[in-house]
Formats: C-alpha cells, structure tokens, sequence
C-alpha cells in the first residue's frame, strides 16, 4: 500500500488503473448490491435476534438463560463440543497426514468418505444411528436376545443401563458426525500444499517419527489446525437436524441449546426462545472475529 | 478434607434415607405442554404428602406418532400421554413394552380427558366460515398438519370425513369427495398440531386452522383475543388422547407404583379441575358443569361410532395409499 500524500511512483499504478476501470455507477452498483444483500441477510437477521431477546427487558433476557433447563442445555452442549472437537482434531491430523504424506491404496476412497458427513443429510445421518443402536435396531436385538453372544458383555451392559439413543452419547455421536470432515478437510490441502521436502529432510537428519511430526509438521499447521478447530466446534455446538433426531427431546436432559430454543419457541415463549438464541449468535460472532485472526495468521506464515 | 468429605457422604445417606428422588419421563404430544407443567407440580405436591418423596417428571413434546416412534426405538418413558389409542397399541404390538389390552387397565378406555377439533380464525372472521362445507370454498387457505405424523391431525381428519359421512347419509364416494376438496385448500402440513398453530398464528399463513379445542384457546390466551377467534362447527369428533404405564421401562426404573399413581391422579378432584382449566374437556360431571363456560356445546360423534376402531380408520385412511394418500397432492 502507498501512504496517503506520497509522490513515490509505484510501478503497478497503471495496472491497477486498469482493473478499476469501470465507470463508477458499475462500481457503486455492485458495491450497493453486496452490501444490500450483507445487510438484509446477514445484519437485519442479528439486530433482530438481539432486539426480540431483548423485547422483555435485560432482567427477563437474563432469567431466560439463567434458569435450570436452559444451564442444563447449554451444559450439554458444551460437553458434546468437549468430546466431539478434540476427537475430530486427532482424526482429522490423521487422516490429513496420512494423505498428503503418503501414497496408498484407496487413498481416493479414504477422501471421499471424509466429504460423506457433508453430502448425508444430518436428519439421514441421526436416522441411521437410531436404526443401528435404538431399541429396534443391532444394539437393542443384542441387548434383548435370549442368548447373545459374549452373555457376560450383554449382562454388563444391562445392568449399566447402558443406552445411545436417547442419551447423552447419541447426541455426541450424532455431532462427531456431522463435524467430522472439517478439520481434514482444512489440513489436507495445506499440507498437499506444503509437500514432504521438510518432513524428509528431518527424517534424513535422524529425527524419529514422533519428533518429525511435533517440531515439523505440527508447527506448519498450526494456524490451519485452529482454523478447522474453530469451524469444527461452531458446527458442533450449532448442529440441530442430526441432533434433533437422536435427543428424545427429554428436557433439561438431552436437549441441546438449538433443540432447547426449538422447545421454547414452540411454548410460545418467543422472547426467551430468542435470548437462549443470542448466546448461539454470540457465540458465531466470537467465531468470526478468531476466524479474521487465524485466518490472518495463517497467511503471514504461508507468505513467508 | 477428609473429615469434611465423610461428614457431606453420611448427612448425603441420611438425606436419600429419609426421602427417596424419584424421577419419572412423561412422553406426550404436542399441545399438553401446559397441561403438564401444571399438573407435575401438583402431582410433585401431592406425592410429596403422600409418601415424603420428591418426584420430578420430566417431559418430551412432538408430533404423537413421532413419539410413539421413539419410545418403540428406545426412549425410555415411564408414561405415555398420547394423542389417540393408536399410536400407544404401536408401541404394544412393536415393542412389547406394555400389554395390549393396556386401555382397559384406567377408567374411560384410559382417557382422562377429552378434547375435539374447532376452527381458529381470523379475528371478524373476514372468509365468513361458519361450518364445515365452508371450508370446501374456493380460495379459503386451510392450516393443518400431516396426519401421517401429528395426531390432532388425524382426528381433524377423521373429524372432517365423519362430518361428511353424516352429512351425506354415509356415502362413502361422496365423503371422499368432499375430503379430496378439502385438502385442495391446504398449502403446507406441518409436521405437529404446534408447529401448525405457529404457521397459523405467529406467521399469519391460512384463513383457519383445524385445531385440538385447547390449542385454539391457548392460542386467544397467548397471543390475544383481538387477533383471532374460535368457530365452533355443527359438528365434529369427540376426540380421545389416552394415557398409560409403559410397564417394562417402568420396572427397569422401579417406578412402577408412582407411574401408575400418576396417571391415576389424572382422575382426582384436582387433576380434572387442571385439565379443565387448560380447556380439556373433564370427565368429572361436576367440573364439566364448572367450566362449561370453557366448552361450546356441539354434537360429538366418536371415533368407533363412525369408523369402527383406530385399527380400522389407520388402515383405511393413514397408511401408505390409504384415503389420504390418495386424495392430497402436494402443491408447490
């Protein structure tokens, strides 16, 4: 950039010229048009979510969200996000190394099936676990057999009224699922982009495994792991469809906070539905502004 | 920190000595949402002076054969509070989690309280809809929901179809003309008589929607009187939601005696007193004659009366390319 009220003659000046030679109403036509849509479908829905939550004033925003069916919404969200976020970041270094690094066979397969939790529809994807784990699917026919196989495990798992569906551990189930892909899918091709030289001249130098992936590759990836990290537990602690189908709905037992803001709104306690909403667009605000950050990162050390 | 820790364990064990925590899930449908927060704290009140315990129920709404669904596939309620016997002999027959003559184990086939279906319209009722055969007229846009999924849904059907039959001397080829230009007038079905009511109220779509009477009183409570008011027509279903134990889950969470005595207290003084002020019509004579105020007199035909049994009417009407499958198109 050349600093206002400079005479220095920048070389690419006349280049620039030239992309911006369009008459100016072109230009404000399409500025107008990208802010006209930012503002309508992006702005007016959050300044609406804030002033609907705030309609009944800060002291009935505030009982909204701290009352004891609300805590325990936002308590279980949280702990799906907790499980699901860091298993997805351990997957996804694995499976973005292994294919980058490595040739194999059925490497294509191993990328397609990553991309499968974003082509399944999350509704499709909570379907299937209840078929596979509800009472009428594998898990209950073991669990109910009159003689399953390892009787000592089907006992165990009885008497631990061991549950998926229904329960805490479908709901974390169903949001590994649907945030599966986004750690890979952000490492993969940075570290196709970054190739194996540095890997191998580390290997070369007699570093081991384990030290070629913390002081290497680990390093090279970091600002890309976080990016994914952050779009990962957005999704997690956002995700309502596949959700939705696994939770049962019990309240103030498995209802996440979009599922908690569903049951609210559907009580005609629309105010408080928004308020409990308000904490989700916070939280997607948060995400944005550390997306700006790492993103920002990211490309100071890509060009260096 | 040891001692402190004992200390909190022993006055923790006396504590659950003297009274037990019980919880119970109530799986229900769509519009009881009030009905229930109501009644479970009396309940809580009263089986606290019963027996000294704390009962905390716990509640999930949704569409009546998506929760019948999800009991069968695992969700594990104590009570189910449906909305019609069909959905709770689903879970007998597929899941054998309770008996199958499970409606003769409470009074009234195991309905504590009744409700039909009325119209909700727009305030001065500017389409002029009085009755049934009003809803047939070109441009009236009718706000209903999937039978397939919601409960209420089907007895507004089944309300509709009993309508016609009555009307034209129970020629069936008739009723189902009249149904087929009955559902012609209806845009979108949403998938639980809430959801529907939401569509109808908060985001002003239809001319009227086929409502659970207490849902459309609800509706004149939350969001005024001035907005929207009920049409009672000529006639209509007498419309049963009925309860029961689900005896296996309840034994596996010994909570056999206070599920039962839950349901049970439906029938007392209080619990018909709470229904009838949440606009379900009571059993109870004497609160029926209390809150006649809350219940426009209509005539009432019953579901075995018209269609034989819930069997009969699913078979004929609901399931795949039954009547309504083969009179609703969607229109996009």
């Amino acid at each position: 950039m050349t600093p206002a009220g400079t005479t220095l003659h920048v070389p690419h000046h006349p280049a620039r010229r030239h992309t911006r030679s369009e008459p100016p109403y072109v230009r404000r036509l399409l500025i107008g048009t990208a802010l006209t849509f930012i503002g309508l479908f992006l702005i007016l829905p959050l300044l609406f979510v804030f002033t609907q939550a705030f309609a009944k004033g800060i002291g009935f925003y505030f009982h909204s969200i701290d009352e004891p069916m609300a805590w325990s919404a936002i308590k279980l969200t949280l702990l799906a996000a907790g499980i699901s976020v860091p298993l997805n970041c351990v997957f996804g270094v694995c499976a973005a190394w292994a294919i980058a690094k490595f040739d194999f066979y059925g490497k294509n397969v191993l990328l397609t099936l990553i991309d499968l939790p974003f082509s399944v529809s999350p509704v499709i994807a909570g379907l299937i676990y209840v078929l596979v784990f509800g009472t009428q699917g594998w898990l209950g026919l073991y669990l109910n057999a009159d003689h399953p196989a390892l009787p000592w495990l089907a006992n165990w798992l009885n008497d631990h009224n061991f549950k998926i569906i229904y329960a805490v551990p479908g709901i974390v189930l169903a949001t590994i699922f649907v945030t599966f892909p986004f750690v890979a899918r952000e490492l993969i091709p940075l570290m196709q982009a970054q190739g194996r030289s540095e890997e191998e001249a580390a290997r070369v130098l007699g570093a081991s495994g384990w030290q070629v992936f913390w002081r290497v590759t680990l390093p090279n990836i970091k600002w890309g792991l976080l990016y994914g990290v952050i779009l990962c537990n957005a999704r997690a602690m956002g995700e309502f469809g596949a959700v939705s189908v696994v939770s049962g709905k019990i309240r103030g037992q498995t209802n996440t906070i979009p599922l908690h803001i569903e049951a609210l709104y559907d009580d005609y306690n629309f105010t408080g539905a928004f308020a409990v909403a308000s904490l989700l667009a916070l939280l997607a605000l948060v995400t944005l502004g550390l997306k700006t950050w790492v993103e920002h990162k990211n490309a100071a050390v890509l060009d260096k | 920190m040891k001692t402190f820790l004992k200390i909190l364990l022993a006055v923790g064990i006396t504590v659950s000595a003297q009274a037990k925590d019980v919880t119970l899930l109530n799986v229900s449908y769509d519009p009881t949402r009030e009905l229930y927060t109501e009644y479970n704290a009396a309940f809580a009140k009263y089986w606290k002076g019963k027996t000294g315990d704390d009962v905390t129920v716990n509640q999930s709404h949704g569409g009546s054969g998506k929760q019948a669904q999800g009991v069968i596939n695992g969700l594990e309620a104590d009570v189910v509070t449906l909305a019609l016997a069909y959905d709770i002999d689903a879970i007998a027959s597929q899941a054998k989690l309770l008996p199958a003559d499970w409606q003769s184990r409470l009074p009234n086939d195991s309905t504590p309280y009744t409700s039909t279906i009325v119209f909700l319209v727009r305030k001065g009722n500017p389409k002029n809809i009085k009755d049934w055969d009003d809803l047939t007229q070109k441009g009236v846009k009718i706000v209903v929901p999937n039978p397939k999924s919601s409960g209420g849904a089907r007895w507004a059907y089944l309300a509709a179809y009993a309508y016609a039959l009555e009307t034209y001397g129970h020629d069936d080829a008739k009723a189902k003309d009249y149904i087929t230009k009955l559902y012609k007038n209806v845009p979108i079905l949403d998938s639980g008589a809430r959801g529907s009511t939401i569509t109808f109220a908060k985001n002003g779509i239809g001319d009227v929607l086929l409502a659970w009477e207490n849902e459309a009183h609800l509706v004149l409570k939350e969001f005024g009187t001035n907005n929207f008011e009920i049409v009672t027509p000529t006639i209509s279903i007498l419309a049963e939601p009925p309860v029961a134990v689900v005896d296996k889950n309840a034994k596996h969470h010994h909570t056999t005696e206070v599920a039962a005595e839950y349901l049970k207290y439906l029938y007392s003084d209080e619990g018909q007193e709470i229904a009838a002020k949440n606009f379900y019509r009571p059993r109870n004579q004497a609160i029926a004659t209390k809150y006649a105020a809350n219940f426009t007199q209509l005539k009432l035909v019953t579901l075995d009366q018209e269609f034989g049994s819930w069997a009969k009417a699913q078979k004929t009407h609901f399931a795949d390319g039954g009547v309504f499958d083969q009179i609703f198109q969607p229109q996009n």
